[in-house]
């Protein structure tokens, strides 16, 4: 029998039970479709965390005082030292490595800011140049901090978009004069708005020049430095070089944690891959549901069809052309019900994404191939058994009808 | 062509052991034309079905065409089938979801003959029968005598040397009976071996050789004197 007949026959016999194809479809479809719409939502909030991790920076490594691994217990605590803490001179000692392109040290303090008779608290954060680039910013107007000496603690500030609406309205802010805490300060340039990112919002701070910052809030101590690697490769190179010199610095105590955003991120990116495989699991047992029913729709069918089948063997097909029937009626059935279920699924998803625009869903690759397999796989596998009982039954008995 | 010799084929029902037919021999050539009447039960059907190997004796042997056909496997066996055996039945066993054109086709289809030469012999057989209206139409929508022409048109549809009809008339009024005769007795013209199982003496005595059954035997044979 030629392949075409084959499939023309078996979709004939399935259009001749139209309701109870349907059902079917409709039953393998949801299970494809489930799998497509929680993978695509799993997948959506990799994505989403990838893309807020990438929005930081990239190739970088983040330097923060004390030490928060548990392992180690210096001297110095034993002794009830407090760690010591990070210097700008530290920061400076660390663009010695060869794999460090740039870096950005950071403090960060809360002011109160005010121009004219308005005033609000605010985010001050201690800068330099290079957090422009180092942490992906974006520039709406006039300048950044300006280039050069750490120390330099010039009065100047930037204004995030939303402090500037605050305070100045429809005026323009840049050369006007600000006052934070008890210092004056120029402004030089505002943020462009860019919202929230990694639960840190740049439109609501104000940066100043790390030095100006201290001389503010009295400190001399880095809240963390921001190194560049000059390559994705030199990641660890750099995590390495960083933490020998200021080990080195700190007169042989480990007092600083270094982390790499790639470790960080490569933790985020197994959990949530672990977990939209197991959501996709649970939804592939949806699946096997409709594997069961097309077992039993199958069934149905051989039961019904008995005298057909004894006819079929009568009118001289062997009991191998008879499974290859009744399996194409279930591949046809599984595989239609599959179709259905990805378009439903991506519909699904592409509604999800239109409500929720901040997630980028989107099924993945290997989830669609995977509902695709099971679904044709459980059709196949539990068609098997109607398909040989169909071949097995004796041609007699069942041209009988009994 | 046909060759049994001590046939027996016995059915276990429960603990009992039911013979339907014992040591039946019986030679059968080419373009004959036997009729096979007895009362209920007294086998005609099975020996039937053992012929078109539908079902495999408990012990004896079955020769077609000088092979020996009880020893081949399932798939052989369909393959013999396909080629030389044509079936025509009591209740026509049409598939209800398909044409008339389609059922005819369904034994070339299984075969896997090329679809085009299965539409030009398609179209004339239903010229043959009396059917190219009727070619569009399923069983439901068919009378009778219309069915059991499709169903002759399908045993024929692969030129078979033997056609085995089991109370082709039992399910119609007299006249669509003689109908479906007259169409019968043409293929035994075209050295079609016609072998028929019937109830009805006027039939029966239609065939040139006429073999009367009873409790699982063949208890007399006769000619038709011409
Ligand atoms: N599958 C079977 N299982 C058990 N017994 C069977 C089976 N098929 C036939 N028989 C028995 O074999 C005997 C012959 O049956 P068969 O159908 O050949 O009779 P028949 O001559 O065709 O009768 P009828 O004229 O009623 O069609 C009967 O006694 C029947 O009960
Ligand atoms: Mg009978």
């Amino acid at each position: 029998m030629r392949f075409a007949d084959v499939m023309q026959f078996a979709s004939a016999s399935l259009r001749g039970s139209r309701t109870r194809t349907l059902l079917m479809m409709l039953a393998m479809s949801i299970g494809v479709a489930s799998v497509v719409v929680l993978t695509a939502l799993g997948e959506g909030a990799r994505r989403y965390v990838i893309n807020q991790f990438s929005s930081l920076g990239s190739n970088l490594v983040i330097v923060f005082p004390g030490r928060t691994e548990t392992a180690g217990i210096g001297p110095g605590m034993l002794l009830g030292q407090i760690p010591r803490e990070l210097s700008l001179d530290d920061a400076q000692a660390l663009l010695r490595s060869p794999a460090v392109s740039r870096l950005a040290p950071l403090t960060v303090g809360s002011s109160q800011i005010s121009q004219g008779a308005l005033n609000r608290e605010v985010v001050v954060l201690g800068s330099t140049a290079e957090l422009l680039e180092v942490r992906h910013m974006q520039l709406g107007q006039g300048q950044f901090l300006p280039r050069g000496d750490l120390h330099n603690s010039e009065s100047v500030c930037v204004l995030g978009a939303k402090i500037r609406q605050t305070l100045f309205g429809s005026q323009n802010a840049v050369g006007s004069w600000v006052r934070l805490g008890d210092r004056r300060f120029r402004v030089i340039g505002v943020m462009a708005a860019q919202g929230e990112s990694m639960g840190f919002n740049t439109d609501e701070i104000v940066i100043v020049p790390v030095a100006a910052a201290h001389m503010l809030f009295n400190t001399s101590g880095l809240f963390r430095i921001l190194v560049e690697a000059r390559h994705r490769d030199l990641v660890e190179a750099a995590k390495r070089d960083v933490e020998s010199i200021i080990v080195q610095r700190h007169h042989g105590e480990r007092d600083v944690t270094v982390i790499t955003q790639d470790a960080v991120l490569a933790t985020f990116d197994r959990i949530l891959t672990a977990l939209t495989m197991a959501v996709g699991g649970i939804a592939a047992i949806s699946l096997a549901v409709a594997g069961v029913l097309i077992m039993n729709v199958m069934l149905i069918a051989v039961s019904q069809r008995v005298k057909e089948i004894g006819l079929l063997k009568a009118l001289g097909a062997p009991a191998v052309q008879i499974r290859k029937l009744f399996f194409a009626e279930a591949i046809l059935l599984s595989g239609m019900g599959c179709l259905l279920g990805l378009a439903l699924g991506y519909a699904g998803s592409i509604l999800i994404g239109q409500l929720y625009p901040s997630l980028p869903v989107s099924p993945p690759w290997w989830a669609v191939l995977a509902a695709f397999g099971t679904a044709l796989g459980t059709g196949i596998l539990f068609s098997v058994w109607p398909a040989r009982r169909a071949a097995r039954l004796d041609a007699v008995t069942a041209l009988a009808g009994r | 062509m046909i060759a049994l010799s001590h046939i027996t084929r016995s059915f276990q029902v429960g603990d009992q052991q039911v013979t339907a037919l014992r040591d039946i021999n019986l030679d059968i050539g080419a373009g004959d034309y036997v009729s096979i009447m007895g009362p209920s039960g007294s086998g005609k059907s099975t020996l039937l079905n053992l012929i078109g190997l539908l079902d495999r004796p408990t012990s004896g042997i079955y020769r077609l065409d000088g092979g020996d056909v009880t020893t081949l496997d399932d798939a052989q066996q369909a393959k013999v089938r396909s080629e030389k055996i044509g079936f025509v039945f009591q209740s026509f066993h049409l598939v209800p979801r398909l044409t008339a054109a389609q059922n005819i086709e369904l034994p070339m289809m299984l075969a896997g003959i090329a679809p085009h030469e299965r539409r030009q012999r398609v179209a004339k057989l239903l010229d043959n029968y009396g059917l190219a209206e009727r070619a569009d139409h399923r069983p439901d929508q068919l009378s009778g005598g219309q069915r059991q022409r499709v169903a002759i048109a399908r045993a024929t549809s692969m030129q078979p040397a033997v056609l085995l009809a089991d109370e082709p008339t039992g399910n119609l009024d007299q006249s669509t009976g003689k109908e479906v005769m007259n169409l019968l007795e043409q293929l035994v013209e075209q050295n079609v071996t016609l072998i028929l199982v019937t109830h009805d003496p006027v039939i029966g005595s239609r065939a040139l050789r006429q073999l009367q059954m009873v409790d699982g035997q063949i208890v007399s044979q006769s000619e038709r004197e011409e």
